[in-house]
């Protein structure tokens, strides 16, 4: 009885640590409720399989779109265009907010346009985009790059100026020159904060993907998921819907790792 | 060159802030340092201590004075002025042996010496053990430790050095106080260090100097004369018990006056 009365009490204890096995089974039984709910609507009949499909009808649906190859045109369609967009922001906007968070006079002069345009809804612009760019790729990896950009900016900039102060002294106390702190100190420093914003900014490519591929896709999961609408089949939606969110958290793991990987100092 | 290593403070003021929130911390203050001098710095809180040593490291300017240092005018902040810091300043990316050898390694030092050089420093702060961990896994007096390595190993002209052990526990204090002897009797650098702690002042410094209380000006300038080697049983002789009356009267004056 002692050990069920101290696992309660690490459960009841703020930022208490719980053995990995309850966090598992906690995982799970919220994923079997969600599934659970889901099988009792669409199976009993609660729901009307027009809107709300049977689990089984959804993974019928993924097995003939992947036997013939299709489901995989899908989603590296998707993946390309939220990659892209995403690479193109984070190569622009590591740089560029670390001397944002560094160079007051930087943050002076781009902080009032990107704030501007960083509450701009995405969607507002996709007619300017296709006016501009067309409808092919690079409308969408353009809506992706807005989506993602202006806000990984500024959290970029934040991480560069949240760097101590006193780091950065002690590295002139030997020797470095001012011009040398922000990629010696400055970016090694605030490293494993920039991969996190990376890791939170890259879920949000993946929100935009549905909007990028609105207009003008020919493929992609966003694609076939307004398709479907248009057919009413609800179990392709279902599925887009279930490999974006899937895609999503394979990336966040690949970040993590990523973390690990470059920074083992900050586990 | 018979300059090298001393530091010439000539009657620095330091404000900080505009208008309304002007605050004066420094007032005309003016010390000479020999070379190999080991000069403590004692002052009520908020005297203007750290801010006199960020200024002789070059990391802040002052308002008006001047600051040499092996006879050089201090404009900017240079490997030949060490600093070690009260908070943490370790660079966390880095283990204990590359936080030590990042001064050497910067000026281009060849990679044989400079291992040897760091071998040295990482034994005499008793961490040869711990040269691949991070700082994360080190404790607030190792770390210190390493700090004060990482300095040495640069090879300064000057160690300035800011309550380096006023984070730690007393206990660790006391072997900090230890090894820095230790450390500053090969080395015989100049040293700066600033404490609020009169017992260490009077252990470590051939000499200490009390600042009044904000705007900090000189108070009082007293030589140690206690023999080295030192070590901190001489803290229960009258000698020392004599000297510590004597600071202790010198800053009782200012901190009743802050009230
Ligand atoms: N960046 C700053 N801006 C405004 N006032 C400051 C700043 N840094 C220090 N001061 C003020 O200057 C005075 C001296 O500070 P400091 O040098 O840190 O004193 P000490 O190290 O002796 O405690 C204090 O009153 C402090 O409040
Ligand atoms: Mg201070």
């Amino acid at each position: 009885m002692a050990t069920k009365r101290t696992l309660l009490q690490s459960f009841t204890t703020p930022f208490g640590e719980i053995p990995s096995a309850a966090a598992l089974v906690a995982a799970c039984i919220v994923w079997a409720l969600v599934l659970g709910v889901w099988a009792i609507a669409s199976y009993g009949g609660y729901v009307a399989d027009m809107f709300l499909p049977v689990p089984d009808a959804v993974i019928r649906r993924g097995i003939s779109l992947a036997s013939d190859g299709t489901l995989f045109v899908h989603i590296w369609s998707s993946v390309k265009v939220v990659i892209l967009g995403f690479l193109l922001s984070a190569v622009i906007a590591v740089p560029l907010g670390l001397y944002m968070g560094t160079y007051k006079i930087v943050q002076a002069a781009l902080e009032p346009l990107v704030n501007f345009i960083r509450y701009l809804p995405v969607t507002s612009l996709v007619p300017l985009f296709i006016l501009w760019i067309g409808i092919g790729i690079g409308q969408r990896v353009t809506v992706i790059f807005f989506g993602v950009f202006f806000s990984q900016l500024i959290m970029i900039a934040d991480e560069a100026h949240a760097v101590s102060r006193d780091l950065v002294n002690a590295s002139y106390t030997l020797g470095t020159k001012r011009n040398e702190a922000i990629w010696h100190v400055i970016f090694p420093a605030a490293l494993p904060n920039i991969i996190n914003t990376l890791r939170v900014t890259m879920g949000w490519a993946w929100t935009y993907l549905v909007v990028a591929e609105l207009v003008a896709a020919n493929s992609g999961l966003g694609f076939i998921s307004l398709k479907a609408m248009r057919g009413f089949q609800v179990d392709t939606i279902f599925l887009a819907i279930m490999l974006i969110g899937l895609l999503g958290l394979i990336s966040d793991m690949a970040f993590r790792l990523l973390r690990r990987w470059l920074c083992p100092w900050a586990a | 060159m018979s300059m090298k290593g001393s530091l010439s403070i000539q009657d620095v003021t330091l404000t900080y802030g505009k208008g309304e929130k002007r605050v004066l911390a420094l007032d005309g203050i003016s010390f000479e340092v020999k070379p190999n001098e080991f000069t403590v710095i004692v002052g009520p809180s908020g005297c203007g201590k750290s801010s006199l040593l960020y200024i002789a490291a070059g990391l802040i300017d002052a308002t008006s004075g001047s600051i040499l240092t092996s006879g050089k005018r201090v404009v900017e902040p240079g490997g030949d002025r060490g600093m070690v810091f009260q908070s943490y300043t370790l660079f966390p990316w880095l283990t204990v042996r590359q936080n030590v050898e990042y001064g050497p390694r910067r000026k281009g030092m060849p990679a044989p010496e400079r291992n040897k050089l760091v071998d040295r420093y990482l034994n005499e702060v008793g961490l040869t053990a711990f040269a691949d961990h991070y700082p994360k896994q080190l404790s607030g007096g190792m770390m210190q430790r390493v700090a004060i390595a990482r300095a040495l190993a640069n090879d300064p002209d000057i160690l300035l050095m800011d309550e380096p052990f006023g984070a730690l526990d007393s206990q660790t204090r006391h072997t900090m106080q230890k090894l820095l002897l230790r450390v500053w009797e090969h080395s015989h650098k100049t040293v700066a260090f600033v404490t609020h702690d009169i017992d260490e002042a009077i252990l470590l410094g051939d000499r200490v100097i009390v600042m009044t209380a904000r705007p900090g000006k000189l108070k009082a300038d007293i030589r140690i004369d206690i023999p080295r080697p030192r070590n901190p049983d001489v803290e229960l002789e009258p000698d020392f018990i004599a000297l510590k009356r004597r600071i202790l009267n010198e800053l009782r004056d200012e901190i009743d006056e802050d009230h």
